[in-house]
């Protein structure tokens, strides 16, 4: 049976994406066999962050209205063994998401695969409540600031409540705090929630924090999940997300202001 | 923080603790209406039609709460009354 991971959040632009990418990318670096499905019917942006956006032929809803199989939708990732991609369809709109047919495939890819990383759209719409109905664990990515950690609070509520797990009355959703774009220069200014105020609120552990930074961008634009840029914190610090994620103890890094010199303290900047 | 900065007033509060306090307060009420009872919105309309009908108040001089202990469930109901004028 495979373990089914829902990278959700409420808010767009989070990075959900950018972690789902990346964490599924880090556990099948582990040597995990994973599939990263992409929920985003209508907006498809898995394959451009993956780098695969050239080699999509059918997509997830094709294989749910059983217009192609499973094998002939899925991507194989070049870069990374044990790594596959199921699309979204960029054509049809999030109603194509059934519940039996989100299932169906959900079901034969737990055959196959070890973990199943599902990407979820923003909002609390169908597309994120499909995405998350039939996971095991819940990464809420979340970025410190007051409309993000609402959001994540009101995702909490839907897992807690609107799952699958939730309505069979089966042991609830492993949830875990995923903090991105987080910058502790201006935390240390006042400027942005710590990451202890945002365990505070959301009150669920804490499966890492990812700084801000430049290599994330670089990476979108390069197709290439961040975790493989082993020299960029961002990369560094999403290995350490997957590695707790698979039950090792890591400590976080990358949270702590960086030492400046005497004359950029003097004059502040 | 820049030498310019010492000069600045210490008694502000940091935005981040402001943001902090505002969505404690909001969280928790979200949370507290999501585990009510779907009929208890309705209800609280129409007791503060009730209460309307003899009393002028305010909607938000009325509160409900639903409270769950072990083995029983409290329904609070605070009315605040207008001042008398007379």
């Amino acid at each position: 049976m495979a373990k089914i991971i829902v990278v959700t959040s409420g808010k767009g632009g989070v990075g959900k994406t950018t972690s789902s990418a990346a964490i599924g990318t880090g556990l099948a670096l582990k040597g995990h066999k994973t599939v990263i499905i992409d929920f985003d019917v209508g907006l498809r942006n898995l394959d451009l962050i993956m780098g695969c956006e050239r080699r999509v032929v059918y997509d997830f809803v094709n294989v749910i209205n059983k217009e192609a199989t499973l094998s002939q939708a899925l991507i194989k990732d070049k870069r990374t063994k044990d790594l596959f991609l199921l699309p979204a369809s960029q054509t049809r709109d999030k109603d194509a998401l059934t519940t039996e047919g989100v299932e169906a495939v959900l079901n034969e890819l737990s055959k196959d695969f070890e973990y199943i990383v599902c990407d979820s759209p923003a909002g609390i719409e169908k597309g994120a409540q499909m995405a998350l109905y039939f996971a095991d664990v819940a990464i809420v990515t979340t970025n410190p600031e007051v409309s993000s950690v609402r959001d994540s609070d009101r995702i909490l509520g839907i897992l807690q409540s609107k799952s699958r797990r939730a309505e069979q009355g089966l042991p609830p959703i492993e949830e875990h705090l995923l903090v991105t774009r987080y910058n502790p220069d201006r935390v240390s200014e006042g400027e942005m929630l710590s990451v202890a105020d945002v365990e505070e609120i959301l009150a669920i552990p804490l499966l890492g924090v990812i700084p801000e930074s430049e290599a994330v961008l670089k990476a979108s634009n390069q197709g290439t999940p961040v975790i493989l840029d082993g020299q960029a914190e961002a990369g560094q610090a999403y290995s350490d997300a997957v590695d707790r994620l698979l039950g090792e103890e890591r400590p976080l890094r990358f949270t702590d202001v960086q030492k400046k010199g005497f004359f950029k303290r003097l004059l502040g900047g | 923080m820049g030498i310019f900065d010492y000069f600045k007033s210490k008694s502000e509060p940091s935005s981040a603790s402001v943001a902090k306090d505002r969505l404690q307060i909001i969280v928790a009420h979200e949370r507290s209406r999501r585990t009510q009872p779907d009929y208890l919105e309705q209800m609280q309309q129409e007791i503060i039609a009730v209460i309307r009908k003899y009393v002028q108040v305010d909607n938000e001089h009325v509160q409900i709460q639903l409270e769950d202990t072990d083995d029983c469930s409290v329904l609070e109901l605070n009315v605040t009354l207008p001042e008398k004028n007379d």
